[in-house]
């Protein structure tokens, strides 16, 4: 414990409770008391905006709560708030976030910095109510920060630290804070809070720029742009973008100072001597730490990377960490059908720019599709086909029924 | 029996939905958690359905906890609903010495040999059902299998069940109160191991 956090037990500044992901993220919003919230409840983010109304209810916050009839409204009800100047939050998932598809790259190019609990569950069909990050991915080219969370004490200090990234005003871009479904929305664990007041100073209030209700200075949004100046203003918006991680970096700094708790883009776990990665997102990476330690025990040198910010991706940061690796695994829990996986193109990607170093072999695995689980074996397995170097150049899929994992 | 002080502890829970299964394994986290421990409670999630088959899980450990997937090797094993101990496979993936806490009006020996268990395993059995009934007058078992845990988790005694469930259920009126610090009493004086 550093002693900063000492001092802030002291202060009764942090209490411990036990929670969930989705209860952490919507007590965030209550010690955030964003100006509005439009939502449209959906299965396993339901609790977020469920918990919030009750908020609203009890008087505990003075947001606006809009409730809607669709994921679409509800997250054009979020545009048209955030423009005018309002500190803005939601929550969706899955096909509900499909449905927003066509709003969230006006969203993006609104600078609109909305904060959204994206709660991870696949897309059907088939209809599953489970984990995979198919509803976030096919979003990462709509000018949204994605962050991906592997517990619910990240959610909820993610949701605090995303208010700040989000109306900086070097990134004035909305976020994704991702978690998995059920796997961390509705897993019951400890979580420790900050003190209403430490959360109302830190997030401060939103200072907008070019806000619409700024009367004296008209502006409008939504304006129809010919090709004269429209490419301008999407290089302007990908420098936002672009921002995020030097911006992340130091808003993380000034939580990690009351909390203790740090979150680099990419968390690196035992990576510096190791011949052997498995890069992974979200919640199944605590089993690839687990396994790493295990393998180490027995000589491997086996380590992990978390890849924690997704958009804008930590490219530099990866490649520096894989380059002169033996194998590299990316477990990737979503698929691009005819493609290479989100992540792995992210990776091999980053990495090619620097081959002419060495070559580093990435190997696809598809992993936990529809809340598939990803069992201690299984992570040992893909470090044995690593250490083999059969991996094949396709996806291996992990898991599957049968002799339908592939690899060749 | 398990204590923590030993490594993770896990436990697997078989209820049927709406019987309180996973309020249990909260309730288990809960007080594990007062207690200084690394604690995690989740349920299996699928098509939720009253009255089918449900699995729930616990990690309690004094380290924190990495891994989230599914527990597959379980130390402690619960059957809340005595129809799952012949039907829901409570003994996959269980080394030989697990505990098993069955709630079932049939005595240690017959559960022993009903699921087929070697003698290093440990078996505990409570009617937890009818203990309920003549308590609350409801079928809800898990106040007596709470009680019958503090027996196999060697570091926390049932003082500690009693008293996080008095401070948890305020709003109860003392009679119900009442009855349920007795149904959690009774799980551990009754629950009989061999």
């Amino acid at each position: 414990m550093g002693s900063a956090e000492a001092v802030l037990f002291e202060d009764k500044r942090l209490r411990r409770e036990m929670t969930s992901g989705n209860m952490a993220f919507a007590e965030a919003m209550r010690q955030i008391n964003p100006d509005v919230v439009a939502a449209y409840p959906i299965t396993p983010s339901t609790e977020i905006p469920m918990k919030f109304a009750e908020f609203v209810a009890n008087g505990l916050v003075d947001t606006e709560y809009i409730t809607v009839e669709s994921e679409h409204s509800a997250i054009t009800a979020c545009v048209g708030a955030s423009v005018s100047g309002a500190r803005v939050m939601t929550a969706s998932s899955a096909n509900g976030v499909a449905l927003m598809h066509e709003i969230f790259p006006i969203a993006a190019a609104f600078r609109a910095p909305i904060v959204f609990g994206l709660v991870n569950r696949s897309l059907g069909a088939p209809v599953n109510i489970n984990c995979d990050h198919s509803d976030s991915m096919p979003e990462r080219d709509s000018g949204w920060i994605q962050i991906y969370c592997e517990d619910a004490q990240e959610v909820y200090d993610t949701a605090l630290l995303s208010i700040r990234l989000a109306e900086h005003k070097d990134v004035l871009t909305p976020i994704f804070v991702c978690q998995d479904g059920f796997i961390t929305s509705h897993c019951y664990e400890p979580v420790e809070f900050l003190s209403d007041e430490a959360v109302k100073e830190f997030v401060g209030l939103r200072e907008a720029v070019y806000p619409l209700l700024d009367v004296d200075n008209p502006v409008s949004y939504g304006s129809f742009v010919t090709s004269e100046y429209y490419f301008e203003i999407k290089r302007n918006q990908i420098e936002g973008m672009n921002n995020a991680i030097r911006v992340d970096g130091e808003i993380s700094g000034d939580l990690a100072r009351l909390t203790g708790r740090e979150y680099p883009p990419l968390d690196c776990y035992r990576t510096d001597d190791a011949d052997y990665v498995a890069v992974i997102m979200s919640s199944a990476t605590g089993v690839v730490k687990d396994v790493a330690d295990e393998l180490r025990a027995r000589g491997i040198k086996a380590g992990c990377i978390r890849v924690r910010m997704f958009r804008p991706f930590p490219s530099k940061e990866i490649s520096a960490a894989l380059s002169g690796k033996k194998g590299v695994a990316v477990l990737d829990r979503s698929a691009s059908p005819g493609g290479v996986s989100p992540l792995a193109a992210e990776v091999k990607s980053a990495l090619y720019m620097s081959c002419r170093d060495g070559f580093v072999p990435v190997f696809e695995f598809i992993y936990g599709l529809g809340g598939r689980d990803l069992f201690p074996d299984d992570v040992k397995a893909v470090f044995e086909k690593l250490r083999a170097g059969n991996c094949g150049c396709g996806a291996s899929y992990i898991g599957l029924r049968d002799k339908m994992g592939g690899g060749d | 029996m398990v204590n923590v002080n030993s490594g993770m502890i896990e436990v697997r829970w078989h209820g049927r939905g709406g019987q309180g299964a996973k309020s249990a394994s909260a309730i288990l986290a809960e007080v594990m958690f007062e207690g200084g421990r690394h604690v995690q409670a989740f349920p299996e999630y699928g098509a939720e359905r009253q009255g089918a088959p449900i699995r729930a899980y616990n990690r309690v450990s004094n380290k924190p906890i990495r891994r989230r997937c599914g527990v597959q090797n379980p130390n402690v094993v619960v059957v809340v609903d005595p129809t799952l101990a012949s039907s829901a496979n409570p003994t996959e993936g269980c080394g030989d010495d697990a505990v098993y806490l069955v709630n079932t009006p049939e005595n240690t020996a017959d559960v022993r040999t009903k699921l087929g268990l070697p003698d290093s395993a440990t078996v505990m059995a409570v009617d937890a059902t009818r203990i309920t009934l003549e308590e609350l007058g409801q079928n809800r078992p898990n106040a007596p299998l709470l009680g019958a845990l503090s027996r196999i988790f060697s570091d926390v005694s049932v003082d500690d069940f009693v008293d996080h469930f008095s401070k948890k259920m305020k709003s109860l009126s003392a009679k119900t109160l009442e009855a349920n610090k007795r149904a959690i009493m009774r799980g551990r004086d009754e629950a009989v191991e061999v």
